[in-house]
This record gives structure tokens, C-alpha cells and sequence, in this order.
């Protein structure tokens, strides 16, 4: 299963709470997390996130964004919310 | 159907280790279409169902013990007909069973309607029998025995690995590291519950449950998986919530197939970290949370009522994951009046 396909399954709320309809695990994620969320459901790759969080963000320091979002791309293979096995 | 049905119910300790009774009526009295009466069936005068003003019951009488055999219940059951009449009876308690089903045709030629697994489909998801039912389901069972003797314990590693669970016949389950752990729990187990005592492989996860409605002929009339989300101190489910993960409904179709089960019942699956599906335990009637059922938008008492009755009922095409339960403990105000009633005379009629 796609990172798209597996995050329409979720459902993300505008204040960044998040329930797994599969294993009915839920989480808080913070304003960036859930932005991140939403760009990986409409179909972006890391390149695609990063590139959307410096416009929105206003950030050049493009190493600390990358470390930043697979940090958090760990996090979410961790809690089940993405494939263990799934490239963004 | 007749507009003053009558339903009684039983299983109505509602203590922190629930009956599934409270929960079923609650969910009756949810229904729509429901118009009719509660009958409250149990074995204590201070069963806390007895006293719910919100259940409504029209009536309330105490059974004898299971113990005391199927000819002691059907006088009763006999009485209490006469008394208020019932057209379904909905049983809820595992130790129940064997006598209800042994009595289903007398209680039908009285006019009390149920809606049961036959002894055949009871037995076949027995603890004793569940990896045989296994194999013929295709589901994934815990590798297990039954133990009669302590000293199988100190051998059976060599089939059953440490850990295991020790289980009781009907319930109960201790974790066990190693063979003195398990002959501890052996003769725990085996004093309240009796012989067999049942070992099985543990394995890490998490337990999903599902409630669930077979149809008698193989399919499935409705089914709602839950996540519990809040544990007692005896580990049992305070809070939960319905979930969608098409692995545990497809199990769960399974096991209806296999079995053609006929009634209620709760399906216990484990899911490990490597995300393999293992069947824990068959429940043969409603689980504490059936509640949840109408939230999630089954409502399956009601379901087994109508299937009861001889009504067709279409099965359930969804449910709402997400939906939630969050348990309460409060005090209820009783009268002594209804205390009296049911402590001299084993009934309360309204």
C-alpha cells in the first residue's frame, strides 16, 4: 500500500489529532506535523514536502528540514500510521 | 412482530468485571422499533441491572445456579412465563448455555423464542477444541493443549514454549515465565474452574475483539471490531473503540463459515508486532461492550431479537469506526422496597 492510500485511511482533524480507523490508535501532531501529513496524503514525495514547508515556512536551511522531516517520517513508521517498509 | 414484545435478559452484575446484560438491554431499549418490556433475569438480589431506572424492566427474577441443573431452570423459566410472559429470551453468560440449549424445544413449545448456537457449534469453539476449529477455518490459533495433570508443566515446553498462558475452561488466563509459574496457575485455575486447564503459546500484540451475529446458516448478520483504549486492574476493557481493519472482520466471516454459528458471540484475535492475526478465543454470547454495537450503528440485540422472533433481518452493510465507549462506575439509588421483593420472593414485578 501507497503512503496516499495508507494516509486517506487516516483521519486528520484541522487541530492535528489523528485516528487510525485500523488499529484505533490516536495521536496529536503538532501544526507542522499535520501539514506534513496532508501534503504526504495528496501525494508529494520528501523532495515535495520539503520544497512546500520552505514556501510555507520561509526556511532555507534546506539539511535541517531534511533531518527534520524523516525524523518525523520515523516516527510515524514507529506508531503504524506508515508502512515500516514504505519510501516517501 | 407483536408490539408489546417482551425480552428478558440475563448476566446483570454490572460490577468493574461486567455481565454483558446491562449492555444488551441498554441497547434494546435504543432500538427504534423496540416498544416492548425487559424482563431482568439473575442470580443475586443485589445484581446492580436490577436496580437501573434507565432499563425500565418490567419485571426482575432471580434463576437458580446453573449448577442446580436444566430441570431447575426450565421449572423457573416455566413460572416466570407464566408470570410475565416472554417471547425472547436472550441469554448472556457462558455458564448458562449448555442447559439453554439443551431446553431450546421446550422453551419454544412455551412461546420463549432464542436464538442460539446448537451443543454441536457450542463445543466446536470450546478452549479445549479451538486449534482443531483452526485448521478448519484457516485462521491462525496459538499453538496449545489441554493439561489434566501439574506435570505436563514440566515438560511441555517441549511442544509449548515458555511463556505460556494458563486458561481456565471458562475463564481466566495466567502468564506464566516458567514450569513452577504454571503449575501455580494450574492449580489456581483447575480449583475454581476445574479440569482441563488449557496451555497455551503467548505471544506479544494487540488483542482486538469483535461482537458479532452469525446467522445459523454460515453468514454473517453483523459485526463490530473494537480496540480496548483503558484497562482495569484486572485487565478487562473500560474503555474502547470500534476500528476497520478488514483482517479481523474477514476472520470473523471465517469463523461463521466454519462453524455456521448460530446467535451471539466475541471474537478474541491477537495481532503481533509482525502483524500476524491469531485467534485467541471464541465468547459464545455478547460481550460487556455490545453498547458500543449501537454506537458504531449495529444494533445487534436487536438483531437476535428479530432473528428470534423468525423475522428476516438483512445483515449490516457498515459501522462507524471511531465510534467509542468510555465505562462508569456510579452509585444508583434503590429502594428497599424492591430489595425486600427480590430477597423474600426472588422477584420484583413493576
Amino acid at each position: 500500500m501507497s503512503v496516499e492510500q495508507r494516509l486517506k485511511e487516516i483521519a486528520l482533524s484541522e487541530s492535528g489529532f489523528v485516528f487510525d480507523p485500523v488499529t484505533g490508535l490516536t495521536f496529536s501532531v503538532s501544526p507542522t506535523g499535520l501539514f506534513i501529513l496532508e501534503r504526504l496524503r495528496d501525494g508529494k514525495d520528501a523532495d515535495g514536502v520539503i520544497e512546500a514547508l520552505r514556501e510555507e515556512f520561509d526556511t532555507t536551511d534546506r539539511n535541517d528540514l531534511v533531518r527534520d522531516l524523516n525524523e518525523f517520517l520515523r516516527a510515524l513508521k514507529e506508531q503504524g500510521i506508515l508502512p515500516r517498509d514504505s519510501e516517501v | 412482530m407483536r408490539e408489546d414484545l417482551h425480552v428478558a435478559v440475563t448476566g446483570l452484575n454490572a460490577t468493574d468485571n461486567p455481565g454483558p446484560g446491562v449492555s444488551v438491554m441498554r441497547a434494546l431499549r435504543h432500538a427504534r422499533d423496540f416498544n416492548g418490556e425487559l424482563v431482568g433475569l439473575a442470580y443475586d438480589t443485589l445484581d446492580p441491572g436490577l436496580y437501573c431506572a434507565d432499563l425500565d424492566l418490567m419485571a426482575a427474577f432471580l434463576l437458580p445456579y446453573p449448577d442446580q441443573g436444566a430441570d431447575a431452570l426450565l421449572a423457573r423459566l416455566s413460572y416466570i412465563h407464566e408470570r410475565t410472559r416472554i417471547d425472547v429470551l436472550i441469554p448472556t453468560l457462558d455458564s448458562e448455555l449448555p442447559a439453554l440449549i439443551s431446553l431450546e424445544d421446550d422453551l419454544q413449545r412455551l412461546g420463549i423464542r432464542t436464538f442460539l448456537p446448537t451443543r454441536a457449534q457450542l463445543d466446536l469453539r470450546a478452549k479445549t477444541q479451538l486449534m482443531g476449529l483452526g485448521e478448519s477455518a484457516e485462521i491462525n490459533v496459538p499453538r496449545g493443549e489441554t493439561v489434566n495433570d501439574a506435570a505436563t508443566l514440566f515438560e511441555i515446553h517441549q511442544r509449548v514454549s515458555y511463556p505460556l498462558v494458563i486458561k481456565g475452561i471458562f475463564y481466566g488466563a495466567t502468564i506464566c515465565h516458567t514450569a513452577d509459574e504454571a503449575v501455580a496457575a494450574f492449580h489456581r485455575t483447575a480449583a475454581i474452574w476445574g479440569l482441563p486447564v488449557i496451555a497455551q503459546q503467548y505471544y506479544e500484540g494487540e488483542e482486538y475483539d469483535v461482537v458479532a451475529v452469525g446467522d445459523g446458516r454460515g453468514g454473517l448478520v453483523g459485526a463490530v471490531p473494537m480496540r480496548k483504549t483503558t484497562f482495569t486492574d484486572k485487565g478487562k476493557g473500560w474503555a474502547g473503540v470500534a476500528v476497520k481493519d478488514p483482517m479481523l472482520l474477514e476472520l470473523t466471516r471465517r469463523f461463521m463459515a466454519a462453524t455456521s454459528w448460530r446467535g451471539p458471540c466475541e471474537v478474541e484475535i491477537l495481532k503481533t508486532p509482525k502483524g500476524r492475526y491469531l485467534l485467541l478465543e471464541i465468547n459464545p454470547r455478547f460481550p460487556a461492550w455490545t453498547y458500543l454495537s449501537v454506537g458504531a450503528g449495529q444494533n445487534l440485540p436487536w438483531a437476535v431479537a428479530r432473528l428470534a422472533m423468525g423475522e428476516r433481518v438483512e445483515p449490516f452493510s457498515g459501522f462507524k469506526a471511531g465510534a467509542m465507549f468510555v465505562r462508569i462506575a456510579l452509585d444508583q439509588l434503590a429502594s428497599i422496597e424492591d430489595f425486600e421483593a427480590l430477597a423474600t420472593s426472588g422477584e420484583k414485578v413493576r
